[in-house]
């Protein structure tokens, strides 16, 4: 492994700019990792050499001229979730029915990654259509796991986060609907984060939960997150529910944190997230994160959000719900996978046949869910329900916040659990969920920072911290704080105590 | 297929029943761009020219609201009396069809942009009836199937289908009256009566091409009979896409006496979607749907709610046209008509398209002398409205100007008109590609009239002789020599000219 792939995206920038590297050479040095661990971790459905070479070089002929860098992450390379399309690149969101299809235009988030001279490496796997917790989900097979190849990088986004992990990419982009970004972030020792609904554009992010859905910024660092944060993020005019207001100063705030001075801020331990469902040592980590919190100077407080426990069901019927319907254009008509066509074989016998042999069993799982809670009859008693539970724990956020500026909890209850471990049990999967869904049901912004290796198993573990709408600042400024205290006690970044990958051909 | 089915006498019918209607009218605006995208609109466009990633529904896509489409919807729904929705949003109408990019179709269900309102129409002897306007909400269209192979066009028995999907997101209102009772035999004329009506208003408003032939004006009708002095309502049947106000009374004339022969018979109505026959005036179940479409409507995630301020609401109540009422009493004035004289124009469906034609530059003797002769006899042969020729006044309009500026005669200004009623463009298309210009050039007139008395010699030396009448046929002639393109008054004197 070259030291290239071992820096931070900021030290990647600031080496392109300088001129120290190039952009290519440092395109190609992680085009070589992808190449020499990709066969072992599976984090990529698609490598873009060519286009990425192409990109690194513009940047650095514009670099060369003279001319001032697009952006501060111009020339940095980049995975993209497969999820958002790209102009001319395959995109499948993980699915056999999307196999083949190229877009025929960009994201606005893959537009603006460009725009800013980010090198888009390639996309990255995820479980079919953004619905699961693992990646085992995806058509394409899962995963590995950096830390442990037995076992699953999270999800849905787990392609995204295990690329940081195997140091194929300083940094990813990911979406998260119910924790897609954080929890694999938590179980790969990277940082991920969802930020408020609204602040980055879903044009071009194919819709599993259009409500919940949202971009999001991974990196192995906070301040990488955040500069990735900056580029994407902003209102746009091809997205109706994108925030028609400035981002709030986020690269400012994660500098600031790192200077770990807490004092001031108010942080509030969710009482409901603990207790049955966790593993100890991922109890044990979090307790010792909120006192490194509260050796920052940060005044902890205990706050109660009683509705929590009723955001995992209400969520498992809104998701399903607007999956129904986002996921009915899958009909062979237009784009995609096409089987059953014969002679005397009508549109709906081709549409049947093509949803029945393209979606897989998870997807079909949600349809027919979403389906059933919709219909007429049983919508007051599933997704009315579901709605009214959405506006309650939004309420509970906001008394939470009266309270505290950020909330805390486990990104997840448990560390990376083992590949096969749970696909028979869907109820133990989604409960992975357990702690990142209110966010997404409210809208507001979370982050999930390493909080170090669980005692027990030696996994990684991850902090979340909850902000209100608007306030992504303030998980950049407890994050970069937080960050800093850890690894000044543990002499390092956790992410470079991940084990060597076994490379294969070199 | 119809001939079996057994109607009832009409006076019949309504000496038993007593209908009652509802009827659906959906319109396309004619707004630039479409609902939720910036494609453009235009009819009649290369098929899948004016598409884009979000009107077909490509995987990422967004809709976008279109506000000058949701301003033709608050503008409508004033101009119908309505309550405008402080609130409303969009919902998801979920089922599987090709024609239907997204398979749903973005639309509002409970909570239409306006509502709760009414119209006056006036029925050819003056009578006034008042019609109760239940909601009128926003849509999108869908695209086009062409189905190949089969005998009917119809899905069934076709070989493939094609599908167009430039008409895919077009801005829609669907206008939805609430039940007309109580207006007896009237209901077919009151249906049509209707039609015009919200056809005139929507013309008046700009806001639609209101072709019923073009598909930019589509009606549905409701309707179901009841046995005379009975209050609850009966059975009733949905005719769908009657394509001309004439169809409009057919449709509904008919299926009151088919209902009626099923009710006497003893049987039941069935509760279904029928298709109308243009040629016999029957109509026929549509697709028998094996079970009730459950369209699993949920608010639309990817548009925010429309709320629109007190002040635009306002502001667009402003920019509504004159109601129709005082718009006649004003047209009245305007053209000096007697009162006998304006009740013909009505009820010949000719007061708004000689205003129109009127508003876009001709006179209102100019205009009318056009709608109610010519242009009359040619809907007349077509079985149509004037408003349904496929002629716009503007083009008339155009014509009119042709023949003031001498570019013109009335003889060459019909075949211009019929060019454009046979599709060939506008006015000044047609004069080019059929060569009709007025020949003005006096030598080759000269040259014309120099070979008609040479042609006629006899008739030349009794014009020299004197007998000034006989000219007449020397300028028939050369007429017909030019395909009559001469000025036949220039032709005339230059005849007069040369023999004297
Ligand atoms: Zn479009």
């Amino acid at each position: 492994m070259s030291d290239v792939t071992r820096l931070t995206a900021a030290e990647l920038a600031e080496k392109i700019h300088t001129r120290e590297l190039t952009a290519e050479q440092v395109t190609q040095a992680h085009l070589d990792r992808i190449g020499a661990v990709d066969d072992f971790v599976h984090t990529f459905l698609h490598v873009d050499t060519e286009g990425a070479l192409a990109a690194a070089r513009a940047v650095d002929a514009e670099l060369d001229e003279g001319r001032a860098p697009r952006s501060p992450l111009a020339g940095v390379p980049l995975a993209l979730k497969d999820v958002l399309t790209t102009d001319g690149v395959p995109t499948t969101c993980g699915s056999r029915i999307l196999e083949g299809w190229v877009p025929p235009y960009d994201a606005t988030v893959t537009r603006r990654l460009r725009e800013a001279g980010v090198v888009i490496l390639g996309k990255t796997n995820m479980d079919e259509f953004a619905m699961g917790s693992s990646t085992e989900n995806s058509a394409f097979g899962p995963t590995h796991n950096p830390w442990d190849h037995a076992r699953v990088p999270g999800g849905s986004g787990g392609g995204s986060s295990a690329s940081l992990a195997a140091f194929e990419a300083p940094l990813a982009i990911g979406t998260d609907t119910g924790g897609s970004i954080r929890q694999p972030g938590a179980v790969t020792g990277t940082v991920g984060v969802k930020p408020t609904y609204g602040g980055v554009s879903r044009y071009g992010l194919v819709a599993f939960s259009s409500s919940l859905d949202q971009a999001g910024p991974c990196a192995r660092t906070v301040l990488d997150a955040a500069l990735l944060h900056e580029v994407i993020g902003g209102h746009d005019p091809m997205d109706s529910t994108s925030i028609d207001a400035p981002l709030p100063p986020i690269v400012e705030a994660a500098r600031r944190g790192a200077s770990a001075d807490l004092s001031g801020v108010r942080v509030g331990v969710v009482s409901e997230f603990a207790g049955e469902g966790y593993q100890a040592g991922v109890q044990r980590s979090f307790e010792a994160a909120v006192d490194v919190l509260r050796s920052l100077g940060a005044e902890v407080v205990e706050v109660s959000c009683p509705h929590f426990v009723y955001a995992l069901p209400a969520y498992y019927l809104i998701n399903p719900s607007e999956c129904s319907s986002n996921l009915a254009r899958f009909d062979a008509m237009r784009y995609g996978l096409r089987v059953g066509e014969s002679g005397d074989s009508s549109a709906e016998d081709v549409m049947r046949a093509t949803r029945e042999a393209g979606f897989g069993a998870e997807v079909k799982r949600r349809i027919m869910l979403g389906t059933f809670a919709l219909s007429s009859g049983y919508y007051d008693a599933y997704y009315g329900q579901a709605q009214k539970v959405r506006t309650l724990v939004t309420r509970d956020f906001d008394a939470a916040f009266d309270k505290a500026d950020v909330l805390v909890s486990p990104t997840t209850p448990t560390t990376a659990f083992k590949i096969g471990e749970r696909v028979d049990d869907p109820m133990a999967m989604y409960r992975a969920d357990l702690c990142t869904v209110p966010a997404n049901l409210a809208g507001n912004a979370a982050i999930s920072v390493p909080s170090g290796l669980s005692d027990e198993d030696g996994l990684p573990v991850g902090l979340q911290v909850m902000a209100p709408a608007l306030a992504d600042d303030r998980l950049y400024r407890v994050g970069a704080a937080y960050e800093v205290a850890r690894d000044r006690a543990s002499g390092g970044s956790l992410v470079y105590r991940v084990p060597e990958l076994r490379e294969s051909g070199a | 297929m119809t001939t079996m089915v057994e109607t009832m006498d009409y006076d019949e019918v309504v000496e038993r029943f007593d209908p009652v209607l509802g009827l659906e009218v959906h319109v396309e605006l004619s707004t630039a761009t479409k609902m939720f995208c910036g494609c453009a609109t235009t009819f009649g466009a290369e098929p899948n020219t004016q598409v884009c990633p979000t009107c077909l529904g490509l995987p990422g896509s967004l809709p976008v609201m279109n506000g000058a489409a949701v301003e033709s919807a608050i503008r409508i729904g004033l101009a119908l009396n309505c309550q405008i929705a402080p609130w409303c949003r969009f919902a998801r109408k979920n089922y599987f069809y090709p024609d239907m990019p997204k398979n749903f179709q973005t639309s509002q269900y409970d909570e239409p942009i306006a509502f709760d309102g009414w119209m006056d129409l006036e029925l050819p002897d003056g009578e006034t009836v008042r019609v109760g306007i239940e909601r009128a909400h926003m849509e999108e269209d869908t695209g086009k199937s062409l189905h190949v192979g089969g005998a009917t066009g119809r899905i069934h028995g076709a070989s493939h289908s094609l599908l167009d999907y430039n008409r895919a997101g077009v801005p829609l209102i669907e206008i939805v009256t609430k039940p007309i009772e109580g207006v007896g035999a009237r209901a077919p004329e009151v249906a049509r009566a209707y039609v015009t009506a919200l056809r005139d208003l929507l013309r008046a408003l700009d806001v639609s091409d209101v072709r019923m032939d073009q598909g930019s004006l589509r009606c549905d009708a409701n309707v179901s009979l009841r046995e005379r002095g009975v209050s609850e309502f009966g059975t009733r049947t949905e005719t769908k896409n009657v394509n001309s106000l004439r169809s409009v009374e057919r449709a509904v004339r008919y299926e009151m006496t088919r209902q009626a022969a099923v009710l006497a018979g003893g049987g039941e109505v069935v509760q279904e979607t029928r298709h109308f026959h243009e040629a016999d005036g029957s109509t026929s179940p549509g697709r028998v749907k094996e079970t009730a479409e459950d369209y699993r409507y949920f608010p639309e995630p990817d548009l925010v709610p429309i709320a629109p301020s007190e002040e635009w609401i306002e502001r667009l109540r402003g920019t509504l046209p004159e109601k129709p009422a005082e718009r006649r009493k004003r047209i009245q004035q305007d053209w000096q008509l007697s009162d006998l004289e304006l009740r013909d124009l009505l009820n010949a469906g000719a007061v708004e398209v000689i205003a129109s034609t009127v508003d876009a530059g001709a006179t209102p003797d100019e205009a009318r002398s056009w709608w109610v002769s010519y242009l009359a006899q040619q809907a007349n042969t077509r079985g149509v409205e004037l408003a349904e020729l496929p002629i716009s006044p503007a083009q008339v309009a155009r014509v009119i100007a042709l023949v003031n500026s001498g570019e013109l005669t009335n003889s060459l200004a019909k075949q211009v008109v019929d060019g454009v009623l046979a599709g060939e463009g506008d006015p000044d298309d047609v004069v080019a590609a059929r060569g009709l210009a007025v020949v003005s050039d006096d030598s080759a007139l000269n040259a014309a009239v120099d070979e008609a008395l040479a042609a006629q010699p006899d008739v030349a030396d009794k014009i020299r002789g004197g007998k000034v009448q006989a000219a007449g046929a020397i300028v028939g002639a050369v007429m017909k020599a030019t395909n009559n393109q001469a000025d036949a008054k220039r032709v005339r004197e230059l005849i007069l000219e040369r023999c004297s």
